[in-house]
């Protein structure tokens, strides 16, 4: 076994473990934890694969950013756990025929007769000036560019749509606008005035 | 590497990497605590007090203080706490705060990690840090610890778009995401670095970075003012040191980056002296003392001022500046931003 086989055994094997415990951590907080171990776990084995730009990617979009925002929802919330269990025999037998289902359709595709190493083979390793990133970018912009345009567009599309659906003034809340908290000058709020340290009380008007 | 069992060059290269990474850290951690020490003094004498001096001459022994007092104090875990997570959490936070380093350039020779995608790492790496402080408020099962995570994780990922719009530009200029290459793009004297054709970026990544470390003025993340301490308030002892130890290592590690990409590295200002690892410390040194100076004068941000100034001015700021860039380019004129 070489040194690299045995690295990928054991980020496989904490995958493999990290996938499970998502999805038998009795606390939500943890499976998400889960899943940022997993994804990280992930990244490592696509740097095996020289596959260095999609590696980082998948750090920084998911580990650093997604999951940064999935674990603030998932904190916030109030989950009853008896509560969510409550139906669990019920929904078993749909679930676990999805489930098989899903199991046969992997099968079928990622089975050794598509993957295997006869028709896969290893990956050539790539000479020591070979920049992962700077080909993904040239394949990006030359060969598949409309692809990668459509998709910006529709993510786009997406992005103001969520906004647009789920942006709502209320008419209750208080609003600060900025530009004027920013032209405020020092007269606006503020007044010197000369006067003298002590004054003389008046006649009727007693002491401080 | 076709030989059975593990190679014996592979654990020459590991046990070697680890020499590396110590003779890299050892500084560091020595760096962090003087740091400390720094911003005491430099504080004390902006707000025209004297600062540390019972320690040592002139109080230079008070970090080493510090540290044997904190390793001396018990941990205390609350009893409603999350254990295994109140544990990881300093430990999540610390861990970037480290690897980050491992491909920061030194000199031209000089760095642990020459990898390609150096500026995509570093990236990827600090975007990780959140991690600690978030866990840390949420096992500590205190309110003030998870107001002051939420607020953490908000500002952390807004002002990480901003960062990474202006690391955009610099790799537009660079043309490369190489560190070294990075640095070397900016030869040839002080008017060839990036901070002037990206000035726009500089400033944001230089505020955006502060924002980052949650330091003064943006360190609502502790806000003692308001929720006590924040994310750390239930830490004690030790495991309140390695937050400590990160926050530190984040800001000398903003730092090297702003004088990697903008002030040129180890590179020095005029080129008739020559170019040295004295200049990276300067520089960085420089910018450090920025974070201490910036605490002493600013007041903390109110938290929705905090959130329009990310994303609402330094996102379009960014954005507009790498069309700018980009347009620049094309034109006679696009030797100026390389």
């Amino acid at each position: 076994m070489t040194y690299t086989t045995a690295i990928f055994y054991f980020f496989a094997a904490i995958l493999v473990f990290a996938g499970l415990r998502v999805i038998t951590a009795r606390n939500p907080v943890h499976a998400a934890l889960y899943l940022v171990l997993a994804f990280f776990t992930a990244a490592g084995l696509w740097m095996l694969l020289e596959a260095e730009f999609l590696a980082i990617a998948l750090v920084l979009v998911y580990v650093g950013a997604v999951m940064v925002l999935f674990l603030f929802v998932v904190m916030m919330l109030d989950i009853n756990l008896e509560k969510l269990r409550e139906g669990f025999w019920d929904y078993l037998p749909l679930a676990g025929f999805v489930a098989v289902l899903l199991v046969i359709e992997m099968a079928l595709i990622l089975g050794s007769r598509h993957f295997g190493l006869a028709v896969m083979g290893a990956p050539t390793p790539h000479a020591a000036g070979y920049s992962n990133t700077k080909e993904l970018g040239r394949v990006l912009y030359t060969e598949y560019v409309y692809a990668f345009e459509l998709a910006a567009v529709i993510l786009l599309v997406a992005i103001v749509a969520a906004i647009a659906l789920t942006l709502r003034r209320r008419k209750d809340s208080k609003y600060l606008d900025p530009a004027e908290q920013v032209k405020v000058r020092r007269n606006d709020r503020l007044r010197i005035i000369k006067m003298q340290a002590t004054q003389k009380p008046e006649a009727g008007e007693g002491g401080a | 590497m076709e030989s059975a069992g593990m190679d014996w060059t592979a654990i020459q290269t590991v046990v070697w990497t680890l020499v590396k990474i110590l003779a890299l850290v050892v500084p560091l951690m020595l760096g962090v605590a003087y740091l400390t020490y720094a911003e005491r003094k430099i504080i004390g004498w902006m707000q025209v007090r004297i600062g540390p001096n019972r320690v040592g001459f002139q109080g230079l022994l008070q970090p080493i203080a510090d540290a044997v007092k904190l390793l001396m104090k018990e941990i205390i875990i609350p009893s409603g706490a999350s254990r295994g997570l109140f544990i990881l959490g300093p430990i999540l936070a610390i861990a970037p705060a480290l690897a980050a380093w491992a491909v920061i350039p030194f000199t031209d020779t000089l760095v642990l990690a020459n990898i390609d995608a150096g500026l995509l790492y570093v990236m990827a790496i600090t975007s990780m840090g959140v991690y600690g402080v978030i866990i840390a408020g949420w096992a500590s099962n205190s309110k003030y610890a998870f107001l002051g995570a939420m607020r953490s994780a908000a500002q952390i990922v807004s002002y990480e778009i901003a960062m990474g719009f202006a690391l955009v530009g610099v790799l537009m200029a660079a043309q490369s995401l190489n560190l070294s290459d990075i640095v070397r793009g900016q030869a040839g004297g002080a008017h060839h670095w990036y901070f002037i054709p990206l000035f726009p970026l500089f400033l944001v990544y230089l505020i955006s970075g502060v924002a980052e470390t949650n330091r003064a003025p943006f360190d609502v993340a502790e806000g003692e003012s308001e929720i006590v301490a924040g994310f750390h308030v239930e830490y004690s002892g030790m495991a309140f040191a390695v937050f400590f130890l990160a926050e530190y290592a984040n800001m000398i590690l903003v730092a090297a980056l702003t004088t990697l990409m903008f002030l040129g590295g180890w590179l020095s200002p005029v080129t008739f002296l020559p170019d040295g690892i004295v200049w990276w410390l300067l520089k960085t040194g420089f910018v450090l003392f920025l974070f201490l100076w910036f605490r002493a004068t600013f007041p903390r941000y109110r938290y929705d001022q905090i959130m329009r100034l990310g994303w609402k001015v330094f996102i379009p700021i960014t954005l507009v500046w790498i069309v700018v860039v980009g347009g620049m380019m094309q034109t006679p004129y696009g030797y100026l931003f390389h």
